[in-house]
């Protein structure tokens, strides 16, 4: 749930308003997409969203937990629980082979048998035949399939996409949309996106559009 | 000129990202390191060198048995350089009731011109240093000498027809001499305090001195040209040519601050090609837009090498000013230690150390900047393809050449050079041997610890090849500091256990024959030990294999002649003593005793220019004596032993008239009872060894304590070598904990996790130092130093804890901002 959220940074014009008294709420399973144009606060939205940052004001609670009640260290327990994450540059580490990246989230939450979830998760997303290889020896849409399977190795309650198709050809972008909406469904996920791609949004339960920091539509 | 502008242009952009900072800081860092390691070993082993210069007194000086001629002090007065004169002669000094030959020194002011003079008021008082000499109608003695007349300070004596009253006691004298020739106790009055005394005459042996010190450079001008001009008498002595333990002690300590640069040369190296590296793979995208907007590969390969020179010119003039200030703030805070006086630095080792600076950035920088020009222009559509990693093999090759070009530059010795050349191409070996079986194992220790330890020791695993690259690099620097503190502990022990707590501090000489039982009975009714005493017999070298001196041509043909024209004296055992080995031939069998062998120091066979077999004819006595080279001794003069260059069995010597000799040990309070001794046997003379033996454990001391400055600054260049290690993957980091702290590790989790990791690295890479550095020890101290080599496992421990402590604490300060970083960064990204 997101309560009457705000941000404010301060830039040399003085204080700017990047988020402005945002408010929805997500109910479990449902796949909600947020979009609008450059520079209208998805990401930061987004990041506030997932705790990778505080608000100016209000508030966001996942899972009845309210961030603003736990400190740095709780968020990151919280995500490495519950948050899957992709990003539109894939962000593997790249000296770490497709399946020790898979591996990481897994490890991190002291998960039982990270190496045999990882490979097997890998092959649901078609990549059994290349985890020894290196984020650079994978092609765009394979490494971000890698980022799906990295994602979803912990069985995330939630899942955040930023725009996972941004850096993807059409055709590539649709196999990925396909997959994530494919686990999506498969492992009752909550997923939240941001994204341009219309094709993508449209895919979604809800869209939410933002401009200029204020919630457009909460359909 | 387009390629500079470019080349500035890219190195503006570059500068303002703060991305070139990690090259230029490695650049600044080696040079200043280099540069303050030489200017400070510049100024320490000028020092080292004046006090070893302190045993004549001077830097140079001019000796003959008649009057040196005014000109030699006019031109190294127009040199700069300080001038003294000494005339020193045997004469009588005598009192009402006693006489004793005594060693008579008269010295003009500024004597002397290294060192000081040491005096007490009374014989064995309190010692202080005193600038300038007796006033006139005063004289100076050495105790010895208040024995042998049986007087105090404030009586007279007389010297041919002048009377002085003695007023100190002479303790030290920097140029006392040290040979086994007759030394009789000093006496030493003003230069003009002689006139009149009647003993200065055609006839007399005075030995005329003329003393001069100085510039440096002033010395070698002064010394080149006068050694043109020495008329035959005169001879020209500086310190190498002085006591020859001195002389070893100088070209040890010489050897081993070079050593100690190295070490610095080395580090900065491996800085540079860490940062090069870095700055190549970040280039190698630009190359490829420069390429796809038609930059031709000449035109890539100027703009980078003009940047190269740019930055090479800049870090090094601002490295070169902060090693000057680092050696400066050095030598302000250990005054104390080094002296007031320690001599400004020269600026002969700045261009030096700009063009070695020059030399590690061409040798271990330049690799992968040059292959950028290889890189192709595709990339700028598929970042994974059209790199030009450059070989290792190519890097390593020219990095070693470049070390090895460096070294003997540095040294201008080829074996010790090839030593540590080898000990370091052999220590990165093992090291990356070891690293990868050590990592490959520490991949077995992943499972069932803690996450943070898995997460240290995976990410060593992970990124093996790094790893070990990281673990050599840290590895090497400690081997060597590690190889610098076994070597030097291994020579203090050994010069320890070469002058030992009871190492003989007098002389007797001029022992008559049928005294030597009175003296070893002297010592023995006092509870001390009765002394060996060693019969000498005084000889002329006349002929080598039936040829006469002056028709032998000598090589080199002053010093070599000297040394064969001088007065020898034989000496004769059936024993070879302890401090002397046999390098050709075998020690004399009982069957040998009675033949006419002689026994060569090895030394003295090559002045002579002989081996075994050569027929040496001597004049003893007015008889000759031809005798046969029988074998040829190495003798440790570091021991403080009588030695001879000359020995023979028993049997031969016995015949002629001989003088005996002998060395003791004797603790302070039983000093006195020379006086006695002198008083019992006036013939006798004693010398005093102790302030001899202080006088080479200062310069040892000196030579020590400045290895182990330099050792200081070697060790702030490890740690800067490991800070450029730190930086070079930096962005790595900071996206790896980022990602980290987005995928749900908390900071201290990463925090732990990088501990881990860098204490890991550190106990990784001490433990090789430690096995590294053991082996090279053994081969210096055994090969290049001639010292026994003793294994210190203290010190090893210490480098297995500190070298971990070091790296953990150092790695972890300097990524400690890295894993703070927010975990918001990935989606800015």
């Amino acid at each position: 749930m997101v309560d009457t959220l705000g941000k404010q940074v301060s830039s040399p014009e003085g204080n700017l308003t990047i988020l402005d008294g945002v408010s929805f709420t997500v109910a479990r399973g449902e796949s909600v997409a947020i979009v609008g144009a450059s520079g209208s606060g998805k990401s930061t939205l987004l990041g506030l969203m997932a705790g990778l940052d505080v608000p100016s004001s209000g508030d966001v609670s996942i899972a009845g937990q309210a961030l603003g009640e736990l400190d740095e260290d709780g968020r990151a327990a919280l995500r490495a629980d519950r948050v899957g994450f992709v990003f539109q540059s894939f962000h593997l580490l790249p000296a770490l082979t497709a399946l020790e990246n898979v591996m990481l989230p897994l490890e991190l939450a002291e998960a039982a048998n990270p190496r045999q979830r990882a490979e097997k998760v890998l092959e649901e997303v078609g990549l059994g035949e290349r985890t020894g290889h290196y984020p650079n020896q994978l092609s765009g849409g394979e490494q971000q399939r890698v980022a799906i399977a990295r994602a979803f190795a912990t069985e995330p309650e939630i899942l955040f996409a930023d725009e996972p198709t941004g850096s993807l050809d059409t055709r590539t972008g649709d196999t990925i949309i396909d997959l994530l909406f494919d686990l999506n469904r498969s492992r009752g996920t909550t997923l939240v996106l941001v994204t341009h791609d219309d094709r993508l949004a449209d895919r979604c339960d809800r869209v939410l559009s933002l401009d200029a920091g204020r919630l457009e539509t909460a359909a | 000129m387009n390629t500079l502008l470019l080349a500035l242009r890219q190195l503006r952009r570059e500068w303002r990202s703060g991305e070139l900072a990690v090259l230029i800081a490695a650049l600044v860092v080696a040079v200043a390191a280099l540069s303050s390691v030489g200017f400070f070993t510049d100024r320490v082993r000028t020092l080292v060198e004046q006090r070893a210069g302190e045993s004549l007194a001077a830097d140079l000086v001019v000796s003959s048995r008649n009057e040196i001629p005014e000109e030699y002090a006019a031109l190294a007065m127009d040199n700069g350089l300080d001038v003294a004169r000494t005339l020193t002669f045997p004469s009588v000094v005598r009192t009402d009731e006693r006489s004793q030959l005594a060693e008579i020194r008269a010295a003009t002011a500024k004597y002397p011109l290294r060192g000081k003079l040491r005096v007490s008021d009374e014989a064995y008082g309190a010692v202080r240093q005193v600038d300038g000499l007796p006033p006139n109608g005063e004289a100076w003695v050495e105790p010895r000498l208040l024995g042998a007349l049986g007087i105090r300070v404030g009586d007279t004596v007389s010297v041919g027809r002048k009377t002085f009253t003695v007023t100190q006691v002479l303790d030290y004298v920097p140029d006392q001499g040290f040979s086994f020739a007759e030394i009789a106790p000093m006496l030493l009055v003003p230069r003009g305090a002689l006139e009149g005394s009647g003993l200065l005459g055609p006839a007399s042996r005075v030995n005329h001195r003329l003393l001069m010190s100085g510039n440096q450079d002033a010395v070698a001008t002064v010394k080149s040209t006068l050694e043109d001009r020495l008329e035959s008498g005169q001879r020209l002595l500086d310190i190498r040519d002085g006591r020859p333990e001195m002389a070893r002690a100088v070209e040890r300590a010489d050897r081993f601050l070079n050593l100690a640069a190295l070490v610095a040369v080395l580090l900065a190296g491996i800085a540079i090609a860490m940062a090069a590296r870095r700055y190549a793979e970040r280039e190698t995208d630009t190359v490829a837009i420069m390429k796809c907007l038609g930059s031709s590969r000449r035109g890539v390969l100027l703009a980078y090498l003009a940047q190269l020179l740019i930055l090479a010119v800049g870090a090094g003039a601002l490295g070169l000013a902060i090693g000057y200030g680092a050696q400066e703030v050095l030598v302000y805070l250990l005054r104390d230690w080094v002296g007031q006086d320690l001599p400004a630095a020269g600026p002969d080792s700045a261009p030096m150390s700009l063009a070695l600076g020059l030399i590690i950035l061409a040798g271990f920088g330049m690799p992968p900047v040059l292959a950028l020009s290889r890189t192709a222009p595709i990339r700028v559509l598929r970042r994974d393809l059209g790199g030009a990693p450059v070989s290792s093999r190519v890097i390593y090759f020219v990095a070693i050449l470049s070390v090895a070009a460096l070294l003997i530059v540095q040294t201008g010795d080829l074996e010790l050079s090839g030593y540590v050349l080898g000990a370091t191409a052999g220590g990165a070996v093992l090291l990356a041997a070891g690293a990868a079986a050590l990592i490959f194992g520490l991949g077995r220790l992943r499972s069932g610890v803690g996450v943070a330890w898995r997460f240290g020791v995976a990410s060593i695993v992970r990124r093996g090849r790094n790893s070990i690259i990281q673990v050599v690099a840290f590895g090497l620097g400690l081997l060597v500091l590690l190889l610098l503190a076994v070597v030097r502990t291994d020579l203090l022990e050994s010069w320890q256990a070469m002058l030992p707590e009871k190492a003989p501090n007098h002389f007797l000489i001029n022992i008559q024959p049928d005294q030597t039982d009175g003296v070893k009975q002297f010592f023995t009714d006092n509870g001390l030990e009765e002394p060996q005493l060693q019969g000498m017999v005084r000889a002329r070298l006349t002929h080598i294999d039936g040829t006469s001196l002056e028709e032998i041509d000598f090589e080199p043909e002053g010093m070599s002649r000297r040394f064969a024209e001088r007065e020898q004296n034989l000496s004769w055992g059936s024993e070879l003593a302890g401090t002397n080995s046999i390098v050709a031939g075998e020690w004399y069998s009982e069957e040998d005793h009675g033949k006419p062998l002689v026994s060569l120091e090895e030394e003295a066979a090559e002045r002579l220019g002989v081996g075994l077999g050569a027929k040496l004819t001597y004049n003893i006595a007015g008889e000759e004596l031809v005798a046969t080279v029988d074998n040829i001794r190495h003798i440790d003069w570091d021991s403080f032993q009588p030695n001879f260059f000359m020995k023979f069995p028993p049997g031969v010597m016995e015949v002629y008239p001989a003088t005996y000799i002998t060395s003791l040990y004797l603790p302070d309070e039983k000093a006195p009872l020379l006086l006695d001794l002198v008083q019992e046997y006036p013939s006798v003379t004693v010398i005093d060894l102790d302030a001899i033996i202080a006088q080479v454990r200062d310069v040892m001391d000196q030579a020590a304590l400045a290895v182990e400055y330099v050792f200081l600054f070697t060790l702030v260049a490890g740690v800067l070598v490991l800070l450029a290690a730190v930086q070079a993957s930096r962005d790595e980091r900071r996206f790896e904990s980022a990602m980290l702290r987005t995928l749900g590790a908390s900071k201290r989790t990463v925090f732990a996790g990088v501990t881990a990791e860098f204490f890991l690295l550190g106990l990784l890479s001490s433990l090789l130092a430690v096995i590294g550095s053991a082996g090279a020890g053994w081969a210096l101290a055994t090969q290049v130093f001639e010292l026994e080599f003793r294994p210190s496992m203290e010190l090893w421990l210490i480098g297995l804890v500190l070298g971990t402590l070091w790296v953990g604490a150092t790695g972890v300060l300097a990524t400690r901002k890295v894993v703070k970083q927010p975990p918001l960064m990935t989606l800015r990204k």
